[in-house]
C-alpha cells in the first residue's frame, strides 16, 4: 500500500501512535482451525468473542475471504484483526487489478507476514494479532495453511494448523483424528470435531449453539475458489457430532496402539 | 528576442483538439453495449496482454482507445481513486458517476493547461446496476467532457459509423449473444463499407454481469467460451452459458 502510505498515512495502522501505557479492554476472538485435504483447504472458526471474563459477542465472524483462492481466520483483538483483514482484502484485489495477475500464494502469505509485524507495538500492549492463512496454490496445485507469530514468523503448516486460546485443544483433537486422505465433507467434520474439543477445554472458546442456532463458521477452498458453507450445511456437520457426543461426549475415540 | 506569434485562444484549442481527434481516430475501435443481464464491452484486439477493456470496481468497468500508455495511467488512477474510496467508506460508495467525474476533470485540466500536450484518449466508464434501468454508460472524449449515453456506444477510429449503425438496430432486452453478434458485426464494417471478419483471437470481449453471485460483476469471456457464444449469435439464449462457466473458468479473477 505505498500509495496509501503516501497520500492518505492516517489510514494504515503502522502510522498511528502506540498508546503510551494501561490495558485496554478490546473484544477477543478465540479459536481459529484449519486442515488440508488432497483437493484442497478447510478453515473454520468459532463464533466467540470475550472481553475479560465476558462473552463480548457470541456471533462474531473471525474468517474472510482475502481473495477468490484464499482466506484468512483472526485471532486477537478484533477490531484491529477485522481492519488487519480488511486492508489485506483491498491490498490483493488492488494488486490483481492493477497487474492483470494475482499475487502467488507465497506472496500473499508474506504481505500478511508484513501486516502482523506492523502491529507488534500494539502485540506489546496486549492488542495482539494472531491470524492463520490457508489458500489454494493455483501453481502447485494444492491446498496450504501458513501459521503466525505476533512478531509476523511465518511458517507453513502441512496437514493442520490451529492458532487462539483453543487452539492446544484444536490441535490436540487434530493429533488423534487427521490423515492424509480425508475428503472435503470428512475434513469439513474434522475441524467441526476439532472446534468442538476446543469449546469443550477452553472457556474463552464457543461451542456450537444449537438454541441460538449459532454454528461455527467453515470455508473450504479448491480449485474452483472460495466457498462459505451455508448455515444448513454447517448445522448438519454440527448436529452430526452433537448426536454422537451425546452417547460418547469426549468425541471420537483413536486406536490405542 | 523573437516575439512568439499570437495565436488565438479559439484556435489554440482548435488545434488541440484536431491533434487529440487525430490520434484517437488512428485506432480500433471499441464498442459498449447494455445486454438483458448487464453490459458488454467489445474491442477489436489482437494483443492479450495489453488490455482496452478492464475491471475497476465491483459494478464498475473501463473501456478506453487512443495512446496506450495515456490510458493505462488513466486506468490505474481509476483503480486507486476506487479502492481508496471503498476502503475508506464503503464499496457500494463508489459509483461510476463520480469515477466518470475524476476523469473529466484530470482530462478537462490536461486539455487546456498550455504546457502538456492533450490525452490522446477517449473513455468509456460502464456501471452494472440491479435492473437495466439502473444501468449507466459514461463517454469521455479527450477535452474533459462527459456525455450520458444510453443502449449502446462506440468511440475509437470511425465510431460515428459505428454508433449510427448500432443506434438503428440495438434494442432494449437483447441476449448477450445478439449484443456480442451485433457488436462484432458494427465492428467489422470498413469505412469504404467493405466487410472484414473477426475471429475470437481477434476480440477482447468482457462483461458485467448483474446475475454473477460474486461481488466483482466483471468477467471476461475468452477462449472456447467465445468462439461458442459467437457462433451461436443471436440463435440461443446465451445468458445461461456466461452463469454456468463463471464457475469453471476463474470466478472473480479479472486478468
Amino acid at each position: 500500500m505505498d500509495f496509501l502510505a503516501t497520500h492518505q498515512p492516517d489510514l494504515l495502522p503502522r502510522n498511528r501512535q502506540v498508546p503510551a501505557q494501561g490495558v485496554v479492554e478490546a473484544p477477543h476472538g478465540t479459536t481459529i482451525v484449519a486442515a488440508s485435504f488432497p483437493g484442497g483447504v478447510v478453515l473454520a472458526g468459532d463464533r466467540r468473542a470475550t472481553m475479560g471474563n465476558l462473552i463480548a459477542q457470541r456471533d462474531i465472524e473471525k474468517v474472510f475471504p482475502a481473495d477468490e483462492y484464499s482466506a484468512v481466520g483472526i485471532a486477537g483483538t478484533a477490531g484491529l484483526a477485522v481492519e488487519m483483514v480488511k486492508l489485506f482484502q483491498l491490498e490483493l484485489e488492488h494488486f490483481e487489478k492493477v497487474e492483470g495477475v494475482q499475487l502467488s500464494l507465497e506472496g500473499k502469505a508474506n504481505r500478511l507476514s508484513t501486516m502482523i509485524r506492523s502491529n507488534l507495538g500494539m502485540a506489546m500492549q496486549g492488542l495482539a494479532v494472531v491470524p492463520l492463512f490457508a489458500g489454494w496454490d493455483v501453481d502447485r496445485q494444492k491446498g496450504r495453511i501458513f501459521s503466525y507469530d505476533v512478531t509476523g514468523g511465518r511458517s507453513e503448516e502441512h496437514g493442520f494448523a490451529a492458532t487462539g486460546s483453543g487452539s492446544l485443544f484444536a490441535r490436540g483433537s487434530f493429533k488423534k483424528l487427521f490423515r492424509e486422505d480425508l475428503t472435503e465433507q470428512q475434513t469439513i467434520t474434522l475441524v467441526a470435531q476439532a472446534l468442538y474439543d476446543a469449546a469443550d477445554e477452553d472457556s474463552a472458546t464457543g461451542g456450537p449453539d444449537l438454541a441460538r442456532r449459532i454454528y461455527p463458521i467453515v470455508t473450504v477452498i479448491t480449485d474452483e475458489g472460495f466457498r462459505r458453507l451455508t448455515e444448513a450445511e454447517c448445522s448438519e456437520t454440527v448436529r452430526a457430532i452433537h448426536e454422537r457426543r451425546l452417547e460418547e461426549p469426549d468425541g471420537p475415540r483413536a486406536a490405542l496402539l | 528576442m523573437s516575439t512568439p506569434f499570437y495565436v488565438s485562444p479559439q484556435q489554440a484549442m482548435a488545434d488541440r483538439a484536431e491533434y487529440a481527434r487525430k490520434g484517437i481516430a488512428r485506432g480500433r475501435s471499441v464498442v459498449v453495449l447494455q445486454y438483458d443481464n448487464g453490459v458488454v464491452f467489445v474491442a477489436e484486439n489482437p494483443s492479450r496482454a495489453l488490455h482496452k477493456v478492464s475491471e475497476i470496481y465491483d459494478r464498475i468497468a473501463f473501456a478506453a482507445v487512443g495512446k496506450y500508455n495515456e490510458f493505462e495511467n488513466l486506468r490505474i488512477g481509476g483503480v486507486r481513486y476506487a479502492d481508496l474510496r471503498g476502503y475508506t467508506y464503503d464499496r457500494d460508495d463508489v459509483t461510476a458517476r463520480g469515477l466518470a467525474n475524476v476523469y473529466a476533470q484530470t482530462l478537462g485540466t490536461i486539455f487546456s493547461s498550455a504546457g502538456e500536450k492533450p490525452y490522446e484518449v477517449e473513455l468509456i466508464v460502464a456501471e452494472v446496476g440491479a435492473g437495466p434501468e439502473d444501468d449507466q454508460i459514461y463517454r469521455l472524449p479527450h477535452d474533459g467532457s462527459i456525455v450520458d449515453e444510453h443502449g449502446s456506444v462506440a468511440v475509437g477510429g470511425n465510431a460515428d459509423q459505428i454508433s449510427s449503425y448500432l443506434d438503428q438496430r440495438h434494442r432494449d432486452g437483447m441476449t448477450l449473444g445478439e449484443a456480442l453478434k451485433l457488436a462484432v458485426e458494427s465492428l467489422t464494417r470498413d469505412t469504404n463499407g467493405s466487410e472484414r471478419t473477426l475471429t475470437a483471437e481477434q476480440l477482447e470481449v468482457a462483461v458485467l454481469d448483474r446475475t454473477r453471485p460474486q461481488q466483482r460483476k466483471f468477467k471476461r469471456l475468452l477462449g472456447r467460451q467465445l468462439s461458442r457464444l459467437l457462433e451461436e449469435g443471436a440463435g440461443a439464449d446465451a445468458s445461461d452459458i456466461t452463469k454456468d462457466e463463471a464457475e469453471v473458468e476463474e470466478p472473480g479473477s479479472g486478468d
